[in-house]
């Protein structure tokens, strides 16, 4: 049984999985969306006092900072009780091509190149951080939601818009895939 | 003591997360490139079984833990937002590797890295607060 569970999950488990927290958290009157709570956190640090958007009643959204702790809480069991920290197994397909980039194969969850504590303190590796996460806020708040709110809870409820932005996703993730990495690293 | 019904989801989300690997950066560049099924496999199966549970909750209108009718409410329509907020965020996550719920995800596993993409997501979040007005919706 620990066996199984230290293990990676498979593909059709984890997203039955997936499906059943969304479908809790409707039962328990919320939905699945996960970066509502950026906008949250923005609210509560006073934000609304400078821009209206963000001026609402974050309190409202509380259950969701509680989730979001729950899931930083989940990461750190994992690490400490259910990981063998094996390296992720991607395709060889894949290995080869970030070799291409200087990104050598997997030996951990996380390539060292991008994630390491060296790499977040070089200037390169800094940028590359925190354009990531700015392009993530800017574009999920523009888009009215993220992988969770438009790919599974919007998706699931046949939401025309929810298919667009899924559509942006993948347009974007090529376009920093194919034509944008390559020149950053 | 109403919040730890959601304090265990999120955690049951973390370990989801993790062991399914969908937190690896590695993963979702796998999935830009098209060479392996997992990604698609885990979104697949979530998005098959949620069409069929969303479907059935509203044929038989089921109620929530409350007795309150469960409602989805449709999302304003737009082309621009979505494919022009949509594609921006693309970008990041395929260059982060992450999207906000696996950030902090990795930040719980231990890469403190993850903690600087989710700051300037938050800046991110920010900014499209203040241009909102002057970008097309």
């Amino acid at each position: 049984m620990i066996e199984l569970l230290t293990q990676p999950w498979s593909w059709w488990f984890s997203g039955a999985m997936i499906a059943a927290i969304m479908f809790f958290l409707i039962f328990f009157g919320q939905s699945f969306g996960f970066s509502s709570n950026l906008k949250t956190i923005c609210s509560a640090v006073g934000l609304g006092k400078t821009n209206k958007f963000f001026d609402f009643n974050w309190k409202s959204q509380m259950w969701n900072l509680v989730f979001l702790i729950g899931a930083i809480l989940g990461g750190f069991l994992t690490k400490q009780f259910l990981s063998t920290d094996i390296p992720v197994h991607i395709a060889q397909s894949t290995i080869d091509d970030l070799s291409k980039l200087g990104i050598a194969a997997p030996e951990s969850l996380q390539p060292a190149e991008i994630f390491s504590l060296e790499a977040m303190l070089s200037l390169k590796g800094f940028m590359i951080l925190s354009f990531g996460g700015l392009m993530v806020g800017f574009g999920s708040r523009y888009a009215n939601g993220c992988t969770s709110g438009h790919a599974i809870s919007g998706l699931s409820d046949l939401q025309i818009p929810s298919l667009i932005a899924v559509i942006g996703f993948f347009a974007g993730g090529l376009i920093m895939t194919f034509l944008i990495m390559p020149l950053l690293f | 003591m109403k919040f730890i019904k959601f304090l265990l989801l999120g955690i049951v989300f973390g370990i989801v997360m993790t062991k399914s690997e969908a937190v690896s950066w590695f993963r979702i560049q796998e999935m830009f490139r098209f060479q392996a099924f997992h990604m698609y496999g885990i979104i697949g199966t979530a998005v098959t079984l949620g069409v069929s549970g969303v479907a059935l909750i509203k044929k038989f209108k089921i109620r929530d833990y409350q007795g309150n009718q469960i409602v989805f409410s449709p999302k304003d329509k737009s082309v621009s937002r979505y494919l022009l907020g949509g594609s921006i965020f693309g970008l990041g996550w395929a260059l982060s590797g992450a999207c906000p719920g696996p950030m902090v995800v990795n930040v719980g596993y231990g890469y403190w890295a993850m903690a600087i993409v989710f700051f300037f997501a938050l800046v991110g979040t920010y900014l499209y607060g203040v241009l909102k007005n002057k970008l097309p919706h």
